[in-house]
């Protein structure tokens, strides 16, 4: 018998459940304990680069929008720069917190982010990838988090050379990934779970 | 050249470990599972960096739901516990400073939530929420008391087991993970629609937190062992270059 590997396994996902909020965004539901939601705000001070809104909503796959979801986001600053510790090509804007966490309405299943336009960081190989946004998605009824991306379709041309959007072999697929600029500053970003419309989700 | 530890792309998940988007049992899940398959690629620096929580952030009670909801002088009903255990990558190093969010239904299996409307009482000193940011090498401890199991709309008479969720985050926000923590010997595990989107006992029993006696506070609190794995990176001294470069 060869020795064993003894590699361990991810612990399995289990749904976040309709009380997520109890958790991750305490005051959302009711008063906590806590002085403020985690997430909430991006900015704690002025920022370099563009701020913009993003709004959307999660939709099932009956057209209907989650009143229950919680939507997280991760990005660079407007330099292409993350606030973490394992970034080694510089530092980050310090009022820029680079995470936001919202949850859709519970009445209308809207989410909104207040951020930045994220900067380009190199994707596979070195190559720059398009401004996009990591995207993460749980709720009830969502047994293991789902990771998209925002991209933005004012980017016409980052977009078309991104290493990622251009392995995608039905193209018009990558519509569900962008942004819609709606004015200055203000994106749409709709996530259809299902459906004709349905985003491309990623296994990374 | 050193060891590249944490250099390394991510992994890719174990698929076949962790639950299907479709488990129709599961009723909610029906219309909220993506049917087209997954788009992969290896990890870029926006999955493999993770935001930075400081221990700042905390409060005094943040780790203790016995009391970080309680009147002065009083304390949450129910069997007093402590969950403790180890944040961990799949290669079996530790991670520190890393947020863990915890919440859960109060001893009577009631949720402090405008949404649940359970005929079983809220407690006044029990709020059901606490985070918590790892050690070195990834311990984290916290106190509570031991959550109710409780009917929901699924099924004609489907119960949860008595369960606490966690939410952790790891290194690289790929490992981003929400679970939900078991107690051993609960009769409901077997027969949940949630727990039974796993396939396999092993994956059961990796959330199935055991007593451990151990860690036990005689005549104080009882204490449940909980270790969460998140995902971890290939390590290689070989860096990945072409040939000949």
């Amino acid at each position: 018998m060869t020795e064993r590997l003894n590699n361990l396994k991810e612990s399995p996902s289990q749904t976040a459940g309709p009380y997520v909020h109890i958790g991750c965004t305490p005051n959302f539901s009711s008063k906590s304990s806590y002085s403020y939601d985690l997430g909430k705000t991006m900015k704690i001070g002025p920022v370099l680069g563009e701020e913009i809104t993003i709004v959307g909503y999660v939709f099932d796959g009956a057209g209907a929008p989650l009143c229950d979801a919680m939507i997280e986001i991760w990005q660079p600053d407007a330099a292409g720069l993350f606030p973490a510790t394992n970034e080694t090509r510089g530092i980050a804007d310090p009022n820029f917190m680079g995470w936001g966490r919202s949850t859709s309405d519970m009445n209308t299943g809207e989410f909104i982010f207040e951020t930045v336009k994220p900067g380009t960081v190199p994707g596979p190989d070195g190559v720059m990838q398009a401004p996009h946004i990591t995207v993460w998605v749980v709720a009830r009824g969502i047994n293991i988090g789902l990771h998209t991306r925002i991209y933005f379709n004012d980017e016409t041309i980052a977009n078309s050379l991104d290493p990622i959007l251009s392995q995608i072999k039905n193209q018009k697929r990558v519509e569900t990934l962008l942004a819609l600029k709606k004015g200055v500053g203000r994106y749409q970003f709709d996530i259809h779970l299902q459906g004709p419309h349905e985003t491309i989700f990623f296994d990374i | 050249m050193s060891l590249s530890v944490q250099k390394g792309k991510f992994i890719p998940r174990d698929r076949e470990w962790q639950p299907e988007a479709l488990t129709p049992a599961y009723k909610s899940s029906v219309k909220r599972s993506p049917q087209a398959a997954l788009l992969s690629f290896p990890s870029t620096l926006s999955e493999e960096t993770s935001p930075i929580f400081n221990n700042n952030i905390l409060g005094p009670l943040d780790n203790d739901l016995i009391f970080n909801h309680a009147k002065p002088g009083e304390s949450a009903i129910g069997a007093r516990i402590i969950v403790h255990g180890q944040i961990l990558d799949e290669n079996g190093i530790g991670i520190p400073d890393t947020l863990v969010e915890f919440w859960q239904a109060n001893a009577g299996g009631r949720y402090r939530h405008k949404n649940d409307r359970y005929l079983a009482n809220l407690d006044p000193n029990f709020g059901g929420c606490g985070r918590t940011i790892t050690a070195e090498n990834g311990f984290y401890e916290f106190r509570t008391i031991q959550p109710g199991p409780y009917p929901w709309p699924n099924g004609g008479n489907d119960w949860r087991p008595a369960h606490i969720h966690f939410s952790i985050f790891g290194y690289g926000f790929v490992q981003r993970l929400i679970t939900q923590m078991y107690f051993e010997g609960d009769p409901h595990i077997k027969l949940c629609p949630i727990v039974n989107s796993l396939t396999s006992k092993e994956a059961v029993d990796a959330l199935t937190a055991p007593l451990d006696m151990k860690r036990t506070i005689p005549m104080n609190c009882r204490a449940f062992k909980f270790n969460i794995v998140l995902r971890g990176r290939h390590q290689t001294y070989f860096e990945n270059r072409k040939e000949g470069l």
